[in-house]
């Protein structure tokens, strides 16, 4: 890998962790609940694609598996977070 | 690494301008996050990394893992159309979620667009 990919590769990065850092302020300040799970379903949505290009970086298969692991469980807890607050409970 | 396989310029133009992309469109969706006043406005910017943020870094991966493997290598796509049946499940439920809330504390809600009958809840 050349320059122009390394540094872009890494520029991504750095921009992804600061709007993880954008994200993690509106999930310590949101004023309500369901803020904080739009914050957090940000949050794992961001993960997923920083993954996705630290897989990039690094050359390897591994990371896009973990990326598919985190979108799954990220879907699960976002579903049952808000599921929680539609109704005070996850399953009925 | 013992051996590297170096990727044609014009294929690492495209791969570096679709991660920019992606992420600067993620930034947005951030500062969006943070800056909207209303919670129903704040529902809307974290479209901008599962759709725009999602496909141009999955096809960044696809166009580098194919040349580095010399062979078709799709698998990225599986992301975005992850994505794309997940989000809108969770960003419904949470908006459900969010109207019984404001409506239970007597907070003010948009109004209702549809005229149709009203079942308490």
């Amino acid at each position: 890998m050349t320059g122009l990919l390394a540094s872009a590769v890494l520029a991504s990065l750095f921009i992804f962790a600061l709007a993880m850092a954008l994200a993690l302020i509106r999930l310590f300040r949101g004023p309500s609940a369901q803020d904080r799970v739009l914050a957090l379903d940000y949050l794992y949505i961001l993960a997923m694609l920083t993954m996705l290009v630290l897989g990039i970086r690094y050359a390897s298969d591994t990371y896009f598996e973990g990326a598919l692991l985190i979108a799954l469980f990220g879907f699960v807890g976002s579903f049952a977070l808000a599921k929680f607050l539609l109704r005070g409970e996850v399953i009925e | 690494m013992t051996e590297t396989l170096e990727l044609p310029f014009w294929l690492e133009l495209i791969s570096a301008v679709l991660l920019l992309t992606g992420s600067l469109f993620a930034l947005i969706g951030a500062l969006g996050l943070v800056r909207l006043k209303d919670y129903f406005q704040r529902m809307h910017p974290p479209a901008l990394a599962s759709t725009i943020g999602a496909w141009c870094v999955a096809l960044a991966s696809i166009i580098y893992f194919s040349w580095l493997k010399e062979a078709p290598i799709l698998h990225a796509w599986l992301i975005p159309i992850l994505l794309s049946i997940t989000v809108p499940v969770t960003t419904l439920l949470l908006a459900r979620a969010a109207l019984f809330r404001k409506r239970m504390s007597k907070e003010p809600v948009p109004e209702e667009i549809s005229s149709g009958r009203h079942r308490g809840n």
